[in-house]
C-alpha cells in the first residue's frame, strides 16, 4: 500500500486542475505523475511517486549514506573484534 | 533502476550482516511497521541473515489489513447500489468482510473498478456525471495525501458525483497500543519510510522518550532494511533511544510540509477501529467539516448490521506480532489466498500473504526431523543470499 517507486522527471507540464504535472521514467516505463507535492522537483531529478503523486525529491547525496555508514559499520566491528581478541588473550 | 539495484546489492547485504554480527552481545526483538517491508525482509531472507538472538517481529503494517469488517460491509453495500461505481486499489478486492468480498460484488453485477490512483477516480467522475463515483480511501499517511488531492481537485472542478469512503488510519498510535500491551516484547522499531516522508519524525519523539524504545525511519530493500537494523540495534547496544533515519535518501526530518498542509486543509484527526486490534484514540483521520460533502458514508446513509469476524481467524495476533502466520493452525490448511479466512492472507502486503508466496514450502516442511529441518534453514539462507544479489 506504501509503495513508492524512484522515478526521473523528464518534463514538467500543467495537468488536470492546473495542477503541476510531469512525465516520470521508472526504468523502462514512463508515466504521467502529480508533482503538487514536490515544487522543488526539476527536470533530470529522481522523485518517490506513490499512487500517481511524487511525495518526495531524492537526495543523490543522502543516497550515498547507506554506504558511508557500512564502512563506519564495519571499522566499529573491526574495533569490537580487536577488543575481544584482547579480552581472550587476558584470559589465562 | 537507479535508487533501487544499489540497495539490493547482495555483497552489501553480506557485509552489513557481517558487522552486524560482530557488534550484538545480546538477544533483541525488533518490529517493522510496513507491509512493504514485511514482504521484503521475507522475500529476501534479511530475517535469516540476522545474527542469532535478533528477531524481526512483523507489526499491523498493513493498511487492508486492519481495515475494519464494519467498514468493508459497507463499502460492498454502497458498491451493491444501482448507479454507483466503487473505485478501489486492487489489493481491496479479495478481502473479506462478513460473508462477502469486493470481487463477489462485482460478479454479481456490481460496478467496481480498480485505480492506480486516486486522481483516476476523480477522472472516471467527470467523465461520468451521471454516476456516482466513489473511492475506498484506505491507507497509511502516505496515501493521505493522495486522497486529499482527490477531494481537493473534486472541489476545483465543482463535481458532485465524487465522495470518498474513508478508512484512512495514523501510525504512532497504533505503535503506543502495541507497546502499552503487558507482553509486549518490541525493544525498538524501524517505522515506515513513506509514512514519514508525508509526516516527518516529529510524532515519534513523544514515543521514543516516553518508552525508551529506539525508532529508525527505515527504506524498503534488503541493504536498506539491514541498515535500519543495524542503526536499532547500535542504539540498543549503546542504551540510546532516539528517532533516526536510515532511509535519508527520501525522508526529511521535517516530512513533507506541502502534503501536510492539503492533509490538514481537508481531514482531521478521528478515533478509529483497526481489524485485529480494537479501537485507538486518535488513530484515523476522516473528512473535516469543509469537506464532508464528499464523505461517502454521509452521502449514502444506512443501518449498519452487526459486522462478523471469522472466528478461527488469528489475524489479530499476527498483527500484533504475537503470532508468525505459519505458526496458525488454519494457515495453508482452511485459509489460502483462494479462500482466504482473514484479509493478511489476501493483501498484497500481508503477513501472511508473505509467508504463503516465499515460505510455504518449508512451513509444510517444518514438522520434520531436526537434521532434515537444518538442511531446509541452510538451503534456504543460501537461496536468499543469491536472491539478494538477484534481486
Amino acid at each position: 500500500m506504501c509503495l513508492g517507486i524512484p522515478g526521473e522527471v523528464l518534463e514538467t507540464h500543467a495537468g488536470p486542475g492546473g495542477l503541476r504535472y510531469g512525465t516520470v521514467r521508472f526504468g523502462g516505463a514512463s508515466r504521467e505523475v502529480c508533482l503538487e507535492y514536490v515544487p522543488e522537483a526539476a527536470i533530470g531529478d529522481y522523485v518517490i511517486v506513490h499512487v500517481g503523486l511524487a511525495l518526495s525529491r531524492i537526495s543523490p547525496e543522502d543516497a550515498e549514506e547507506t554506504f558511508r555508514y557500512l564502512e563506519e559499520m564495519q571499522e566499529l566491528a573491526e574495533l569490537e573484534g580487536e577488543r575481544q581478541a584482547i579480552e581472550r588473550s587476558e584470559v589465562p | 533502476m537507479r535508487y533501487l539495484d544499489e540497495y539490493r546489492d547482495g555483497t552489501a547485504s553480506q557485509r552489513y550482516a557481517e558487522t552486524l554480527r560482530a557488534i550484538v552481545t545480546r538477544p533483541w526483538t525488533l518490529m517493522e511497521v510496513c507491509g512493504g517491508q514485511t514482504h521484503s525482509i521475507v522475500r529476501y531472507g534479511v530475517d535469516e541473515m540476522l545474527p542469532p538472538g535478533v528477531t524481526l517481529v512483523h507489526g499491523p503494517g498493513c493498511p487492508v489489513c486492519v481495515t475494519p469488517v464494519g467498514i468493508l460491509d459497507r463499502a460492498f453495500r454502497i458498491a451493491r447500489r444501482p448507479g454507483v461505481i466503487f473505485t478501489s486499489f486492487g489489493d481491496m478486492l479479495r478481502v473479506p468482510g462478513t460473508c462477502d468480498d469486493l470481487l463477489h460484488v462485482r460478479a454479481e453485477g456490481g460496478d467496481v473498478r480498480v485505480v492506480y490512483s486516486p486522481l483516476d477516480a476523480v477522472a472516471i467522475a467527470e467523465r461520468e456525471p451521471d454516476r456516482q463515483v466513489v473511492f475506498f480511501a484506505v491507507g497509511f499517511e502516505t496515501t493521505a495525501p493522495a486522497n486529499a488531492m482527490a477531494v481537493k481537485l473534486a472541489a476545483t472542478k465543482g463535481l458532485r458525483n465524487f465522495s470518498l469512503l474513508v478508512a484512512q488510519v495514523r501510525v504512532p498510535p497504533a505503535l503506543e497500543a502495541i507497546l502499552a500491551e503487558p507482553e509486549c516484547r518490541v525493544q525498538a522499531f524501524l517505522a515506515a519510510g513513506h509514512v514519514c516522508t508525508v509526516m516527518g519524525t516529529a510524532e515519534y519523539q513523544p514515543l521514543v522518550e516516553r518508552h525508551r524504545v529506539p525508532v529508525v525511519v527505515t527504506g524498503f530493500e534488503p541493504v536498506d532494511l539491514l541498515q535500519g537494523v543495524a542503526m536499532a540495534v547500535r542504539q540498543l547496544e549503546e542504551g540510546r533511544h532516539e528517532v533516526e533515519i536510515q532511509y535519508a535518501r527520501v525522508v526529511r526530518p521535517e516530512g513533507n510540509a506541502v502534503a501536510r498542509r492539503a492533509l490538514e486543509e481537508v481531514f482531521e484527526v478521528t478515533d478509529r477501529s483497526w481489524r485485529g486490534l480494537g479501537p485507538i484514540p486518535r488513530s484515523g483521520l476522516g473528512l473535516n467539516a469543509r469537506y464532508a460533502e464528499f464523505d461517502a458514508e454521509r452521502r449514502f446513509p444506512d443501518d449498519a448490521p452487526a459486522a462478523r469476524e471469522d472466528p478461527e481467524c488469528r489475524a489479530g495476533l499476527v498483527l500484533q506480532g504475537r503470532l508468525r502466520p505459519q505458526e496458525c493452525p488454519a494457515f495453508g490448511g482452511r485459509c489460502t489466498p483462494e479462500h482466504p479466512l482473514g484479509a493478511p492472507m489476501v493483501s498484497s502486503e500481508g503477513a501472511c500473504a508473505a509467508y504463503w508466496l516465499y515460505r510455504r514450502r518449508r512451513a509444510v516442511a517444518a514438522p520434520a526431523a531436526a537434521p532434515a529441518d537444518a538442511g531446509a534453514k541452510a538451503e534456504a539462507a543460501a537461496g536468499a543470499a543469491a536472491a539478494a544479489g538477484a534481486g
